[in-house]
């Protein structure tokens, strides 16, 4: 797998010389002593560190308080492209590295816990790249009796405290794409977004409707995002709801689903939280059948969670935040790989 | 011939893509949140220099491109047409003036180069990435200044102009990088 780093000699290939150097096939050896050394250097480990006891700081004096959750569980959250890493022990029983601590925070709070926040290791196989990394380090917290506007503020006095951004500026998900590519996302036709899709370099052809917005939102919207210290986009289409209530507004439904973006990059998720079992039965469902639709192995969709939220979670709110990008922005690197001592290449 | 999945994209790739050779530039690891994991590449198509913008889903694949390099001797120029040899076959591959493109400038008789073919055509050449050339002419510099940060221009035998320390003489050897056409450094006369 390649690691997508900034190009450090874009002479070599500018020319389409085949013969450049470093064009060879790049098989780094497991043995190779620069893999022993860590791919971030000292002084950024210590920013980094000191980065993490000002979260936390932030968390505490807000009155959150800290949680642990099995980072090893039977439960899985199912979604199509969230692949989590399966490990089966000697008992032959099936767990799942978590993919976010979510669904046993959430039994926290059904169990009266009130507003909770956790530091952990959250897994996702196969994610690979300058912003990614499959072992990764995620900040996620739940507010009790806070809607998405409540948690949105939150989210943006967080980023002003730890990055020094600018308040956050509030985009709709609608506002953004008729912003950049003066399409409605609610309205427009597959065709149409198929179109734009394809006009922009998107080689797939059975690609969905999500799959089309998601692109463009990617490739399209995001620069544009780039464009901005912080904002917070939400109003997402009810499909893309994932773990969030839905609200109908005006003309459309859309889900209470919010995204913090730091100079284009994705950098915190959040729901104002779904509450209702059979609902969040229903998704998994549907995000079980396009994953067999894709050829992935299907997941569990009973859970734990299901039984908690039967029981009755609260009214609240949630976000998640990757700490490795959020280490990057507040370091001013380009790449995970500079604020983490060693990615999966060398782990 | 070979398909790369997504998982084995990487810079350097060559790649065909509807029948036409591409190298792939950049690869870009992407993926929103929920989404679909996005291999985002550029791809530089290996004749016409042409860049173009793929964005390509998880798992889908590209089929690798025929293209091979040999280690040849340029040899002379007939008109618009460079005549290279095979020292091994002696084989004489020819490429047009377009192919050969602005990397002319570095060709002397004799030159060991390597040449790219497509489906066994030759399509490219790239001449070594530090070559010792002698400069034909550059203006007199003013005598014993050594200081290497003002340049002036200097023609060197294969025609190419290169930016040189002010203290280099016309009649010199210098070694250049022909990537950037820039002065490495005055080189030694070799068995002399």
């Amino acid at each position: 797998m390649s690691l997508s780093q900034p190009d450090s000699s874009p002479t070599d290939l500018s020319r389409g010389r085949s013969s450049a150097p470093g064009s060879d096939r790049e098989s780094v050896s497991h043995r190779s002593p620069e893999l022993a050394l860590p791919s971030a250097n000292v002084d950024n480990l210590k920013r980094r560190a000191a980065l993490l006891a000002r979260t936390r700081r932030f968390f505490e004096e807000r009155r959150y308080f800290e949680v642990e959750t099995p980072v090893l569980s039977r439960d899985v959250c199912v979604d199509v492209y969230l692949d989590p890493i399966a490990v089966e022990g000697a008992s032959g029983e099936r767990h799942f590295l978590q993919t976010s601590p979510e669904f046993a925070m959430k039994r926290l709070l059904a169990a009266g816990a009130g507003s909770i926040y956790q530091i952990t290791r959250a897994f996702r196989d196969r994610e690979f790249g300058p912003l990614h990394n499959p072992e990764f380090t995620i900040v996620e917290w739940y507010r009790v009796d806070a809607d998405a506007n409540l948690l949105m503020e939150e989210i943006s006095d967080l980023a002003q405290a730890l990055l020094g951004t600018a308040p956050a500026e509030r985009w709709s998900y609608r506002e953004a794409f008729r912003r950049t590519l003066d399409l409605d996302p609610f309205t427009a036709g597959n065709a149409q977004l198929a179109e734009v899709a394809q006009s922009a370099g998107f080689h797939d052809r059975e690609a969905e409707r999500d799959d089309l917005l998601d692109f463009l939102l990617a490739t399209r919207v995001q620069p544009e995002l780039a464009k901005h210290d912080a904002i917070l986009l939400h109003g997402y289409p009810p499909s893309q709801a994932a773990l969030a209530e839905v609200a109908t507004e005006g003309d459309v439904t859309t889900a209470l689903r919010f995204e913090l973006f730091v100079r284009g990059i994705e950098l915190c998720n959040g729901y104002q939280e779904l509450r209702d079992a059979n609902e969040l039965t229903r998704r998994q469902n549907e995000q079980n059948e396009k994953r067999i639709g894709q050829k992935k192995a299907s997941l569990p969709t009973d859970s734990r969670l299901l039984r908690a939220m039967e029981i009755g979670l609260p009214r609240c709110s949630g976000c998640a935040l990757g700490f490795d990008r959020l280490a990057m922005l507040a370091l001013g690197a380009t790449s995970i790989q500079e604020v983490v001592a060693f990615p999966a290449d060398r782990a | 011939m070979v398909s790369y999945n997504t998982s084995d994209f990487r810079k350097g790739l060559k790649v065909q893509i509807d029948g036409e050779p591409f190298l792939m530039v950049e690869c870009n690891f992407v993926k929103p949140g929920k989404g679909q994991a996005l291999y985002k590449t550029k791809l530089k198509h290996l004749i016409k220099n042409t860049v173009l913008d793929r964005t390509y889903k998880s798992g889908e694949s590209l089929e690798g491109a025929d293209v091979e390099d040999t280690e040849m001797q340029f040899l002379y120029q007939d008109g618009e047409n460079y005549v290279f040899m095979d020292p091994t076959t002696f084989d004489q591959p020819t490429l047009t003036a377009e192919q050969v493109g602005d990397d002319a400038k570095w060709l002397k008789d004799g030159l060991m180069c390597m040449v790219t073919f497509y489906n066994g055509n030759p399509i490219a050449f790239a001449p070594p990435n530090h070559l010792v050339l002698r400069v034909e002419y550059t203006e007199p510099g003013a005598r014993g200044n050594t200081a290497t940060n003002v340049t002036k221009p200097a023609t060197v035998e294969t025609g190419a102009e290169v930016q040189v320390p002010i203290f280099i003489e016309t009649g010199e050897l210098i070694k250049v990088d022909t990537r950037t056409s820039s002065y490495i450094e005055r080189a030694r006369e070799d068995k002399k």
